[in-house]
């Protein structure tokens, strides 16, 4: 079943006509993806790539083809309110990958989409694959910006707050022979949509889902919250790596939210509530699937 | 990004939040006649540098103390004579110190009490909230940990804003009473709008004063904002003072890369945040020390990575670089090439391992293996990290 998405989902791209939001919105036609609509203010009535119609509005292009999830390529001073179009608009998702949204916007997001049907994934987050069936995982659903190929169709979840962490966790499992049902880059601001405890009980209740992966780093108190979580309630083994052990306090780490301070979000405290949780951390991210696998297979 | 002392002090007085009198001088004469129209004798000069201890400062040439109480504009004069243009060493600063190019005469004021105030922008609630305390001037974190009764939070909602009540609130927690707590909540409202209205991440008055004659008003500010709403704040980035910054972290953002200088020996070039941190501390767990946190983001054009090979040589501690790279949908053989070509020109004779993984991946090893220069390639991440730490051992 995998989770949130599944191959037949129908998606619209929020900036297709973007040469980022274009680049990716023509990876996702190639791996299989429904991409069914754009959207563009003002490029209404125009085709993208011959075959994805675009639209003005984000209403307009869900009512007419169907869409119930959106990926957001709009630059950051108007990201915030292209997340919210898609939330008045009434789809299940939207999937921020929009890098550098001020943090006062986010609040208000937020805020506004308390009491929504819509989940919001990101922002600053590669996005999400549940992987195919074809060739190289071809057929599968690719939301955002991850690399298509190094997924697997299987059984394992992976959740993370980092790119390209992500895609050696991936990659790791898929060379080793395991797959994925579903990877959710949750992404690295400090005020997000989705948590790593939201993604960590869906798959706990996704049957397809057998074991997790769970990617993490310093700043803020996801990854406590998540073993606290996990250790009442989750059923599948987990495997954990947390990033910057050596980051220095007060620095900010690329991501708006890998930060230290005041002596909170440290690497050494999530390692100690994963490890409390009965959660195999991995010593380096080399061994993220090996130390699964591991623990999995015990 | 941060700010110094008198520019938080021109944000404040913007919002209408209560600060002693003063301003800004470059020269000895400009301080006296700033002094001489603050018309008291009760004067503070302070050297405007972005690290804290400057009071226990000591400057290159002897002269103790980057904050000196004067008595008149004459000695106002003789102490931004003695600290302009002079370089103070603090213990936030080290051995290299800050040079002083500005100093802030401002009316020392009488004071009755010390607090605490302070907004920052808090992860769990995603909105807001205030920290205030009656033990102000001094270390918070230290009272929060032996007195955590002692500190008050306040949450605000994130779109309705600070209430007058919660203001009303804080003020009266603070102990303050009479015709202090209405002064107290009008500044808590402004600064409060100044925190919304100016993008920061964590305003901190630390301390907010109580003045012999009854005024509230804040003495210091640390202000910190959000890089990512700059876009908005001209006025705040022109602010920006890169003589305070690292300068190769000034240097790097001129090519988008993500660079912070740390103390190690082993350089590290990645690709996305996450996985230069994990390289980081795969390097320590190697049993070497990393040099830098260098993300380039997810293009690593070979522009950015000669760019990157240049601000890494220039720190003289570095005596090994690795490269780790996840090629997701860039070809690895461009990147590759970009690793060659950046090698050569920057000429580089130290230790460099390569790590790349990735889309088109037996090509890029085959440029590099071709390239006929003396780089080493790594396996994954942990071959690579333990490589390029006996490298290093090897040449010491």
């Amino acid at each position: 079943m995998a989770i949130l998405v599944t191959p037949e989902t129908k998606i619209l791209i929020q900036g297709i006509t973007g040469s980022f939001g274009g680049r990716h919105a023509q990876l996702s036609l190639d791996y299989g993806t429904k991409v069914v609509a754009g959207v563009t203010p003002g490029k209404g009535g125009q085709t993208f790539a011959d075959v994805v119609p675009i639209f003005d509005t984000v209403e307009d292009a869900a009512k007419q083809t169907g869409a119930t999830v959106s990926v957001v390529f709009v630059p950051p001073p108007f990201a915030a309110d292209a997340i919210l179009e898609g939330v008045a608009a009434g789809l299940d998702l939207v999937v921020a990958i929009t890098e550098g949204i001020p943090v006062t916007d986010m609040m208000k997001v937020k805020e506004a989409m308390r009491g929504s049907k819509t989940r919001l994934i990101g922002p600053n987050c590669p996005g999400l694959v549940t992987p195919g069936t074809g060739k190289d995982s071809h057929g599968g659903c690719r939301i955002g910006i991850a690399p298509g190929y190094i997924h697997k169709k299987g059984n394992v979840g992976v959740v993370s707050r980092s790119g390209t962490l992500t895609y050696e966790a991936v990659w790791q499992l898929t060379t080793r022979g395991y797959g994925q049902s579903t990877c959710v880059g949750i992404g690295g601001d400090p005020i997000n949509g989705t948590s790593h405890t939201d993604i960590l009980k869906m798959f706990n209740d996704d049957p397809e889902t057998e074991a997790i992966i769970m990617i993490g780093e310093i700043g803020g108190t996801g990854e406590e919250e998540a073993a606290a979580w996990a250790k009442a309630n989750c059923k599948k083994p987990i495997a954990a790596f947390i990033a910057g052990t050596t980051a220095p306090p007060g620095r900010r780490m690329g991501h708006a939210g890998a930060i230290v301070s005041g002596g909170k979000g440290t690497a050494a405290a999530k390692i100690e509530a994963l490890k409390d949780a009965n959660i195999a951390v991995s010593p380096t991210p080399a061994e993220m699937a090996d130390t699964l696998i591991r623990h999995w297979k015990k | 990004m941060n700010i110094h002392e008198y520019q938080a002090k021109e944000l404040m007085l913007k919002f209408g939040v209560a600060t002693p009198q003063g301003k800004v001088a470059s020269t000895p004469e400009e301080a006296e006649t700033i002094a001489q129209a603050l018309g008291t004798d009760n004067l503070v000069v302070k050297a405007q540098i972005h690290a804290g201890g400057r009071g226990r400062g000591t400057f290159k040439d002897g002269f103790k103390g980057g904050v000196q109480l004067a008595k008149t504009p004459a000695e106002a004069k003789m102490f931004a004579g003695k600290m302009l243009n002079n370089t103070l060493v603090t213990a936030q600063t080290g051995e290299a110190g800050r040079l002083v190019k500005k100093v802030l005469i401002v009316e020392a004021k009488d004071i009755k009490r010390e607090l605490y105030f302070a907004i920052v922008m808090d992860r769990a609630t995603c909105g807001p909230v205030i920290i205030a305390s009656q033990r102000g001037g001094m270390d918070i974190e230290a009272v929060a940990h032996d007195t955590p009764e002692a500190i008050f939070h306040e949450s605000v909602h994130p779109l309705l804003g600070l209430h007058d009540y919660q203001a009303r609130k804080l003020a009266k927690l603070l102990g303050l009473e009479g015709k202090l707590l209405g002064e107290a909540a009008k500044l808590f409202k402004n600064l409060f709008r100044c925190f919304i209205e100016s993008d920061c991440s964590l305003v901190e008055i630390n301390p907010l004063v109580v003045t012999k004659d009854d005024k509230v008003m804040a003495l210091d500010a640390k202000f910190n904002f959000d890089d990512n709403a700059m876009y908005r704040h001209p006025e705040i980035v022109a602010w920006r003072d890169t003589d305070e910054e690292d300068p190769r972290e000034v240097e790097a953002s001129k090519f988008s890369l993500n660079y912070i200088g740390l103390d190690g020996n082993i350089a590290c070039l990645v690709n996305g945040a996450g996985l230069a941190m994990a390289t980081m501390d795969i390097i320590q767990y190697a049993g070497g020390s990393p040099a830098n946190f260098l993300d380039v983001g997810g293009g690593a054009s070979k522009e950015q990575v000669t760019a990157a090979f240049k601000i890494i040589l220039s720190d003289k501690n570095v005596k090994g670089i690795l490269v780790n790279i996840f090629g997701g949908i860039m070809d690895c053989n461009i990147i590759a090439a970009g690793i060659v070509e950046a090698a050569r020109e920057t000429g580089l004779t130290i230790p460099l391992v390569v790590r790349l993984e990735g889309n088109n991946v037996e090509a890029g090893k085959k440029t590099l293996a071709e390239s006929g220069l003396k780089l080493i390639t790594g396996n994954d991440i942990l071959d690579a990290a333990k490589k390029i730490v006996a490298e290093v051992k090897k040449a010491a």
